[in-house]
């Protein structure tokens, strides 16, 4: 299987994944197409890694996991916050940070 | 046997970003996002990480879609209005996600590197296994690896700060001041 192939896949779910942020509008929704832009990154990293059949690629996708993970615990902690309060969960209404 | 397994887990992965995205109701979009990372450890898998596959499955997959699924159920399902504050948003989007993706597609297979048209080098066995990947975090990229744990500790610390309940300001002045009231009276 050619490197091509993973590299393509990697930017066919990077797309959606941008595509999902421009489209949706509820920030739970939007913080999984992080998470799908973040996983084709690894893709990416995984597969160039596999090519040059060196490691050091996979320490780095092993890194962006643990920024994926904190980037998920602070933006749910926002979504809660802002639920616990009676903002609307949209990202048109929640254009100021001011409570 | 290596194009099946390739391809399996490109639908999967493929399938399951696509349903995040289609799907109404937010619950079914993590539902979604898990059978998408569970197709994507079978393609780092393909691609020899295996130790990055187990942590795929055993944190992402497992631990930071529970929390998901939790923050999904309780904060409930979120209408999305149809009024749209960009007009004509809901057709530009896709078609803006398309002109990148072809963007990208163009610049990986115009680009020159010679290496991606192969499979890649023969690599040892113990390539991308725990011990390999250890060695590395804890020699090399040492400084990465602890930057990476006082993150973690500053986003724990910061969603509690941030999710935990909060006491009102104003019931906080009341309690003193009735207290010295009743003392008073």
């Amino acid at each position: 299987m050619d490197i091509t192939w993973y590299l393509v896949l990697s930017a066919l779910l990077f797309a959606v994944g941008v595509s999902g942020v421009l489209i949706r509008r509820s920030p739970l929704v939007i913080l999984l197409c992080l998470e799908l832009m973040l996983n084709a990154g690894n893709l990416a990293l995984l597969a160039f890694s596999r090519s040059l059949g060196n490691q050091d690629g996979q320490v780095f996708a092993l890194i962006v996991m643990v920024i994926a993970a904190c980037e998920v615990v602070v933006g749910l902690g926002i979504i809660v916050a802002a639920y616990r309060r009676r903002i609307p969960l949209n990202v048109d209404d929640l254009r100021s940070l001011r409570g | 046997m290596k194009e099946v397994a390739f391809f399996a887990g490109a639908i999967g992965a493929l399938g399951g970003a696509i349903a995040v995205i289609a799907l109404r109701n937010a619950f079914y979009s993590v539902l979604a996002l898990i059978v998408h990372l569970i197709s994507l450890a079978g393609l780092f898998l393909l691609l020899q990480g295996e130790f990055i596959a187990a942590a795929q499955i055993v944190v992402y997959a497992g631990a930071v879609m529970v929390l998901y699924v939790f923050v999904a159920a309780y904060v409930g399902n979120v209408d999305e209005p149809l009024w749209e504050p960009i007009p004509g948003q809901r057709f530009i989007a896709p078609l803006l996600g398309i002109a990148l993706f072809v963007e990208l597609a163009i610049a990986i297979t115009g680009s020159s590197l010679q290496a991606i048209d192969t499979g890649g080098p023969t690599v040892d066995l113990g390539f991308g296994s725990p011990t390999a990947i250890g060695k590395l975090l804890l020699e090399r990229f040492l400084i990465a690896f602890e930057a990476a744990s006082l993150l973690l500790l500053v986003a724990a610390v910061g969603a509690v700060v941030l999710a935990g309940r909060h006491r009102d300001p104003k019931a906080d002045t009341a309690t003193p001041g009735s207290e010295a009231e009743e003392v008073a009276a």
